[in-house]
């Protein structure tokens, strides 16, 4: 088979793509889907484990009841009808990951089905994803390559397990085929495992961290020749763990697909995995039939039985999704679509509602959050809200600022001593003298002494052209080390030379 | 007769690690043959509208408290492993397969 990619436009113009989805979801319940070892990430070595989690003989696992309910809300999220009945099967494979040499999961009847998700790109377009089903199981143990090259299975000597998150609780999200997402495909994929990973961390089921592994995308591609509408056979991309890994999968295989199809050749129905550093796949094992697991009903665990008050129950705890919270945020506050996505893109939206819900007027947190705190984030390369900056801290800036006890740009100075720790706004004014120069008095003398230094201008503004006073208000500015309000400096030059402002 | 043939078995005994030998797909074959012609006699005793049961128990929803137990040691955990290295598991590299 050809290893050749063709370009992603000539893929365009030949092709359409059918992408799918399967989207692993670790849970953050304390303890593992059918043992009570804790799910803990970073511990040391096989010390998170029991008998069950090995898979020891004679064991009986007994199912984490706050998973299932984790289950049930990420499936109401999605849209999805939860099943009245849904059963466990053993999904039957050997490999060192998976102590029990079976995968324990759901076959038919999993806990949600036929659901629906609408992932909107960054330029507003909509796409409306279908649900096949999302169903519970578990992880399995993390093998280490030993020997080889560089921790790759080829040419290594042995491998090491650890079964610490051997048990940890999983959701596993399908898709059905995608289609007709064509040359926005690649950023259709990114957005919905972004979608995904949103959700769970909203509903509070995980903490989808996806450099922990808590979010994994297998993804699935297939190329249809333009103007049929038969899917092409597919490969399952692996190992796709960050969501521009997931876009740039995505886009190689869609070129990958093109070169073989485009050769004559025959896509090979297989896994593929993704490697960042080269950016492209390599070819793993032959895709199983869903026959060769040999599923069958997990004869130690019973039928899970849903009713209609269990389900409304978790379905009033939801929050609110979101898509829709974002949408209401932006509407309340009155930003423009650039400014709103600014926001979101730089994490700001929770702080910024946080300090709008403090008091300050929704242009002022913008400003805050987005300006000054977020230049002195980025210099310091920490989060916004790792900065020592609180919604309190902007509250009391603008207090300040609107008292005229200080301008702009002492506070942009008073915001960088509160993040260096020196207490909060009002108190750093008072302790070191930055109160603006309000007294008139002292205004007066400072303006007194400008117009006598540049006597031309005053002459200027007495015949009318008021915006020479700019000149006078800078010196005063100058004179009273910035501490000045320039607006009543302004004002006292105008009336002092008597001309109407 | 169900005809069970020797390559749906070394098939099987693919997926389930067993090595056999021509004789014994043989003879696995023939037995399975009898197993499933039975269960399908079961399966022609029923009526359509009895649904599938895999637990003779009727119970339903035993779940757990979310709440940590009683764990392992490593050195337990490892004390009946064939082989460890650094508190791991060690294990064959298995070439064929990811």
């Amino acid at each position: 088979m050809t290893d050749d990619i063709l370009s992603f436009e000539e893929a365009m113009e030949k092709y359409d793509p059918v992408l799918g989805f399967e989207v692993h979801v670790e849970l953050n319940t304390a303890t593992k889907m059918f043992d009570a070892a804790p799910n803990a990430f970073g511990d040391e070595a096989n010390t998170n484990i029991t008998p069950v989690s090995l898979g020891l003989p004679g064991v009986l696992p007994v199912v984490n009841g706050k998973a299932v309910e984790s289950a049930i809300k990420l499936g109401l999220a999605l849209g999805c009808d939860i099943a009245p009945v849904s059963h466990f099967a053993r999904k039957n494979y050997f490999y060192p990951d998976t102590p029990k040499n079976f995968q324990t999961s759901q076959f038919d009847e999993p806990i949600a089905e036929n659901g629906s998700i609408d992932i909107e790109l960054e330029d507003g377009t909509v796409f409306t994803i279908d649900i096949e089903r999302a169903h519970m199981e578990e992880d399995a143990g993390k093998l280490t390559h030993k020997g080889g090259a560089a921790g790759r299975i080829q040419g290594a000597d042995f491998s090491l397990v650890d079964y610490n998150r051997s048990g940890v609780p999983l959701i596993e999200i399908v898709t059905r085929p995608i289609v007709g997402a064509g040359e926005r495909s690649p950023e259709l994929a990114r957005a919905y495992v972004a979608a995904i990973r949103e959700i769970v961390k909203n509903l509070g089921i995980s903490d989808a961290r996806m450099e922990r592994g808590n979010v994994r995308c297998d993804a699935n591609v297939s190329l249809m020749p333009k103007g049929t509408t038969e899917f092409g056979t597919r490969s399952e991309t692996k190992n796709v763990n960050s969501l521009r890994s997931v876009e740039r999968a995505v886009r190689y295989e869609i070129q990958r697909h093109a070169a073989v199809l485009d050769a004559g050749e025959k896509v090979v129905q297989e896994t593929r995995h993704w490697h960042e550093d080269t950016r492209s796949t390599t070819s793993g094992r032959p895709k199983s039939d869903a026959d060769d697991y040999r599923y069958f009903p997990e004869p130690d665990l019973v039928p899970v039985v849903t009713d209609a008050e269990w389900i409304e129950r978790l379905r009033a705890e939801l929050p609110e999704p979101p898509a829709e919270r974002r949408r209401r945020l932006k509407a309340d506050w009155g930003f423009s679509d650039e400014e709103f996505r600014d926001v979101v893109n730089a994490g700001a939206m929770d702080v910024i509602e946080e300090t709008i819900a403090a008091g300050a007027p929704a242009a002022v947190a913008r400003k805050w959050w987005m300006g000054e705190i977020a230049r002195i984030a980025k210099e310091r390369e920490v989060e916004l809200t790792d900065t020592g900056a609180t919604a309190q801290t902007v509250l009391e800036l603008n207090k300040l600022i609107e008292a005229k006890k200080i301008n702009d740009k002492i506070a942009r100075q008073v915001l960088g001593f509160v993040i260096d720790g020196e207490g909060e706004p009002a108190e750093i004014v008072e302790k070191r003298g930055l109160a603006v120069v309000s007294d008139d008095g002292a205004l007066t003398t400072a303006i007194d002494e400008a117009l006598a230094a540049m006597p031309d201008v005053a002459d200027k503004i007495r015949a009318g052209k008021v915006q020479a006073a700019g000149a006078i208000v800078g010196q005063v500015m100058k004179a009273t080390r910035g501490q000045a309000d320039a607006g009543r400096v302004r004002e006292l030059i105008l009336e002092k030379l008597g001309v109407e402002g | 007769m169900s005809a069970i043939t020797s390559e749906q078995v070394a098939h099987l005994a693919m997926l389930a690690h067993i090595e056999m030998t021509e004789e014994e797909l043989a003879s696995m074959a023939a037995e399975l043959d009898v197993i499933v012609d039975s269960v399908k006699s079961v399966s022609d005793a029923v009526s359509a509208d009895i649904p599938a049961t895999s637990h003779p128990i009727p119970l339903q929803n035993v779940f757990r408290e979310d709440v940590v137990g009683e764990t392992l040691t490593a050195e337990e955990a490892l004390s009946g492993a064939p082989d460890a290295e650094d508190g791991k598991f060690k294990v064959p590299a298995i070439l064929d397969e990811d």
